[in-house]
């Protein structure tokens, strides 16, 4: 397969010189890892012109009505009552205490419906922003976000999975190719075997790395090929992972923020995310879990709202007060919602017909609400959206064209499909 | 009378036009009984002639209910932080008084021998004592609960307070000051699943011989998938003085939740049960691990209650009916 090379244009030449030299300067050495990224040029840089996006996917489906959408009082409400929040008239569960402060920071979607139960199939569609079918697969994403953003010749990778996983690629990108497959990392350590053995001196390593690069030049001149490109590019990105590994080790962050996220796994995913964004990363999806709650939905959601609430607001509130906001799209999704009736083991089942997304940042209208249910939440009623809109309206935001294509082996793709276009009326 | 478990059958039903159906209590003189519902209403059947009347002031469901000794007032609480008391024989009933008991769910009330003591326990895993008489708070437990509370029952002699959570600890509480006495637990009635990262289980009830000498917890054991309702009900009896686990009870082949199990006071240990297995009523003497009987309910059970006067067992189902049981041969019409 041959692959499309960079474009090689000289804004992209020029930024990546710029960075790589400021990472010289920052930190005395190029492998001197954070440093260069805390160089307040470089940030600067990052903050000001790069585009990011965090995914916070509620593995399982979490539900509407405990969430976004609260219908108290009603046959389908249940035991929780609504709450109000930073926006006037705006109400969420009482789940969310924290989230409903950070609310004039936020976007919710109230009215999707992708007619879907699956769970396999809703992550698809919701990921990919089409439905799953076996004549085609596409990527996910982060691997669309990352390949429209991240410059050619990026240091680090950019689409991250955070909460388990050891570094290992998955297999996400379709035809993007693996470069912009996502890395799983673990709980806020630096990914396994990221340090350079005890064993090997660096003056040995620098010299191995030398000779490889020699004979890879060698061979890509003659039988360049979208593998090789690959695997070279695979490397040098593991060099400077080891480089910068820093940068995925949230042990660097004051105990203070630690303290602020909360001690659990989920308030480790969300602040290594933060890490993440501030190093100028993409994408990086960060999951929790579970939602699919069958049986006791009451119970299961107090336990795991009352565990996302304030770490989520939290990082509402750091990006916000950084200005990262600004250039950070921040996504609460689920692969569906979950049903208005209550079943007989104070459960609730799949649903997809009605149901919520909560979206930050990126310059989309802030304490905006769209769409509408009715009044016990069965169905919508007010600006239906899809899947497929919400795919388009996520690259809007970030700044990318979704009615534009990828050009894969001279054959165009298009990023988002083309039956559905963005929510105009969230664009800011 | 005696009752004959094996006997027991469903004399009465009776169905509420509003939400499916959640705990229920026979007040102290055997005249009514009290239901909550997922449609916030509390209600009052009276046994004699069937008539149902709803009591309107909880701004979420209510869980506890609990009376006075002389058995003119009931209180209820609800997962709206709030206690209720209301008169019991209105034909009109409003509330008596409110009072924000806690920071979110209330699960559990329970009454001291005495009559004068009112405990309440709620997901801010704390256990509250309140004057019954005035709603008036008389302390707060030395400690909280490492997770939420779903449980209370006062010892019939000791000056104890024994309170579960959703851990399976019962934490033993010294009424007169509120310091820990000690903690028991049932550790297969809680689990936490690492896939799922849910804990779930927990004391689902707490019930004393009348002599004290035996207390039984309910709840839910070999939770394979929580989140799924793939569980077995379970009734774990304590011998009270040492801690001792003298028995795991379960009700063979049935899946779900044992949501609560009561001493009868002729000797034998009464449950029920609801979930993916369906409804039952299940009965169990002190000798053997599985129950000796078992009966099938239309719909999934998800609370009982034992008449005073030891014949009668009222369940509450989703299906949004109130069942009276007999534990009795049936009367030829």
């Amino acid at each position: 397969m041959k692959c499309n090379y960079a474009c090689g244009t000289a804004e992209h030449l020029h930024a990546r010189r710029r960075f790589l030299g400021n990472m010289a300067t920052g930190s005395g050495v190029v492998v001197g890892g954070l440093g260069a990224l805390t160089n307040p040029s470089t940030a600067k840089q990052l903050e000001t012109t790069q585009k990011r996006m965090i995914v916070i996917n509620m593995a399982g489906g979490l539900s509407q009505l405990e969430s976004w959408d609260p219908k108290p009082g009603t046959n389908t409400g249940g035991p929780f009552r609504a709450i109000e929040t930073s926006v006037p008239g705006v109400h969420i569960c009482e789940l969310l205490p924290h989230t409903a402060k950070q609310m004039h920071n936020m976007a919710i979607v109230r009215s999707i419906n992708t007619h879907n139960g699956d769970h396999g199939k809703g992550t698809y569609m919701m990921l990919t922003g089409r439905r799953q079918t076996p004549a085609a697969d596409f990527p996910r994403l982060g691997a669309v976000v990352a390949k429209g953003l991240d410059k050619q010749d990026s240091a680090l990778p950019g689409h991250i999975h955070v909460g388990g996983g050891s570094g290992a690629r998955n297999n996400d990108s379709a035809y993007l190719g693996p470069r912009y497959a996502s890395i799983s990392l673990g709980s806020g350590t630096p990914p396994q075997n990221s340090a350079r053995p005890k064993s090997v001196s660096e003056q040995s390593d620098a010299t191995r790395n030398r000779l490889r690069r020699k004979v890879n030049t060698r061979f890509a001149q003659r039988r360049r090929t979208a593998k090789t490109d690959a695997y070279t590019q695979n490397y040098e990105q593991a060099l400077e992972l080891m480089a910068q590994r820093d940068v995925f080790d949230i042990s660097k962050e004051s105990q203070k923020d630690r303290d602020r996220y909360g001690p659990h796994p989920f308030g480790h995913h969300l602040l290594l995310a933060r890490r993440l964004v501030q190093s100028g990363i993409t994408f990086v999806q960060v999951s929790h879990s579970n939602y699919d709650t069958h049986n006791e939905n009451f119970n299961f959601h107090l336990e795991q709202l009352g565990e996302f609430d304030r770490p989520f607001a939290t990082l509402i509130e750091d990006l916000a007060a950084s200005g990262l906001l600004e250039h950070t799209l921040v996504v609460v999704l689920s692969e569906f919602g979950r049903t208005p009736n209550i079943n007989k083991y104070y459960g609730r089942d799949h649903w997809g017909n009605a149901w919520s997304i909560c979206m930050s940042g990126a310059g989309l209208q802030r304490g905006a609400v769209i769409g509408k249910t009715n009044d016990n939440g069965t169905k919508v009623t007010d600006r239906e959206v899809d899947a497929g809109h919400m795919f388009h309206t996520y690259l809007q935001a970030l700044g990318l064209d979704s009615s534009g294509h990828f050009d894969i082996g001279g054959r165009p793709i298009p990023l988002a499909d083309p039956a559905f276009g963005p929510i105009s009326e969230l664009m800011a | 009378m005696n009752a004959v478990p094996k006997q027991t059958h469903i004399v009465t039903q009776w169905k509420h036009d509003g939400g499916p159906l959640i705990n229920c209590r026979f007040d102290p003189t055997g005249s009514y009984v009290f239901a909550t519902a997922e449609d916030r209403q509390v209600l009052r059947w009276e046994l004699k002639s069937g008539n149902k009347i709803s009591f309107s002031g909880h701004d979420s469901w209510a869980r506890g209910i609990a009376f006075s000794q002389d058995g003119q007032t009931v209180v209820t609480s609800g997962y709206d932080d709030t206690l209720i008391w209301w008169p019991v024989t209105a034909e009109k009933p409003e509330p008596i008084r409110k009072v924000k008991a806690h920071k979110g769910w209330i699960r559990a009330l329970a009454v001291s021998p005495d009559g004068a003591i009112l405990a309440s326990g709620g997901n801010d895993r704390m256990v509250k004592l309140w004057n019954m008489k005035d709603g008036k708070l008389i302390r707060e437990m030395s400690k909280p609960h490492e997770l939420d509370v779903y449980s209370l029952a006062f010892h019939p002699h000791d000056g104890q307070l024994l309170s579960g959570d959703l851990m399976g600890k019962i934490h033993q509480w010294k009424v007169a000051d509120g310091t820990l006495t000690r903690t028991l637990e049932a550790k297969d009635l809680h689990t936490y699943n690492g896939g799922q990262q849910v804990h779930y289980g927990g004391i689902r009830s707490i019930a004393f011989t009348p002599d004290g000498k035996q207390m039984a917890v309910a709840g839910l054991t070999k939770a394979t998938n929580p989140l799924g309702a793939v569980n077995e009900p379970m009734v774990v009896r304590f011998d009270y003085e040492p801690g001792k686990i003298l028995k795991k009870h379960m009700i063979d082949g049935v899946k779900g939740i044992a949501w609560r199990a009561l001493f009868h006071p002729e000797g034998h240990l009464i449950g029920c049960s609801g979930g993916s297995g369906g409804g039952f009523l299940a009965f169990w003497n002190a000798k053997d691990d599985k129950a000796f009987h078992k009966l099938k309910m239309p719909d999934t059970a998800r609370e009982c209650d034992l008449h005073p006067d030891g014949m009668q067992v009222a369940t509450v189902h989703f299906d949004r009916h109130l069942r009276i049981s007999k534990m009795a041969a049936k009367q030829e019409k």
